[in-house]
């Protein structure tokens, strides 16, 4: 019967990986790297979500207009971002003369 | 022996009359939910803008606030969110399949997975109250700028908190999903609800993937 849904061996072999990238997040954790702590923190957290996305979500062989849907929520959060932090980090920046 | 329905087409009278067909109706639902997950994506956005923005303005006390969270629970409660979305995507596989018992099963051990989720968490939360970590009730402080660790703390509850009902209200999903299966309701072809409990459990998922380090990993410990 064709199925839309992948074989388990990949569903097994996607939490396997899922659970190293744990382990690694959670073992970096421990080691001062400075700034880096967090730029690999977060590198881990979004290859651990972009595999739940692609696999487990099946965005991986999904139609053109659901990969559209999934990318607006992350696009729509890169202008929330961009827009307050754009004003955050540049307070000071000017002086105001009141 | 485990039941497989016979593979026939599904009834007519599955599918709403606004859709041609089931397929149609099944995209439809699919789309619906991605729109769904996309407002989802701001709401718990606005917390995480919040955190960016003070964690950016008080590095430190936010790193030594987060070593005061208990990372072996936390820890522990990733790996148990991750394998729980393991069996969800196994779940719809075998409704795809129209694999009955393994179905009824798979949501089961889904919920199962999700409830120690929430006692661990339960655990977790009492003991933050009797480390006197809860902000306005009985925030304690012995280190220095006790209020910037007090928004550190307002934040983790806010945003575990949010995520933690989003978790029951999955439970719940799950289990009234595996009491419908035992009649049979997604093993005739039309198995689109599971699959769109799936994508809601797999987004929560996601969600906590971001918080662990964000929330108990927050400089090194």
């Amino acid at each position: 019967m064709e199925t839309t849904t992948h074989p388990p061996k990949l569903y097994w072999k996607t939490c396997g990986a899922l659970m190293l990238l744990l382990a690694s997040t959670w073992g970096i954790g421990y080691i001062d790297l400075g700034l880096f702590n967090l730029i690999v923190a977060l590198a881990i957290a979004i290859t651990k979500a972009l595999l739940v996305a692609l696999i487990f979500m099946h965005i991986k062989g999904s139609s053109r207009l659901l990969h559209l849907a999934a990318t607006v929520g992350v696009i729509w959060l890169l202008i929330m971002f961009g827009l307050t932090l754009s004003d955050y980090s540049t307070r000071g920046w000017v002086p105001l003369n009141h | 022996m485990e039941i497989i329905e016979s593979v026939t087409q599904p009834p007519r009278s599955l599918v709403a009359e606004h859709f041609d067909d089931l397929e149609q109706q099944r995209s439809a639902a699919q789309l619906g939910m991605w729109v769904f997950l996309a407002t989802e994506v701001l709401f718990f956005g606005g917390l995480f803008l919040s955190y960016t923005v003070f964690r950016s303005a008080y590095p430190r006390d936010f790193a030594a606030a987060s070593r005061r969270t208990e990372v072996l629970i936390g820890g522990i409660n990733t790996a148990i969110l991750l394998f729980s979305s393991t069996l969800m995507a196994l779940a719809v596989r075998a409704a795809e399949l129209r694999n009955r018992k393994q179905l009824i099963w798979l949501l089961l051990g889904t919920a199962f997975f999700g409830i120690i989720f929430m006692v661990l968490k339960g655990v977790e939360y009492h003991k933050d109250w009797t480390d006197h970590l809860v902000p306005v009730f009985n925030f304690k402080w012995h280190e220095a700028n006790s209020g910037h660790a007090q928004i550190f703390f307002w934040l983790y509850f806010a945003m575990t908190g949010l995520h933690a009902i989003h978790v029951t209200v999955g439970i719940f999903v799950m289990l009234i999903l595996a009491l419908l299966a035992s009649f049979g309701k997604f093993t005739t072809g039309h198995y689109t609800p599971v699959e769109i409990a799936g994508l809601y459990w797999h987004f929560v998922d996601i969600v906590w993937i971001f918080l662990f380090p964000l929330l108990y990993l927050a400089g090194h410990r």
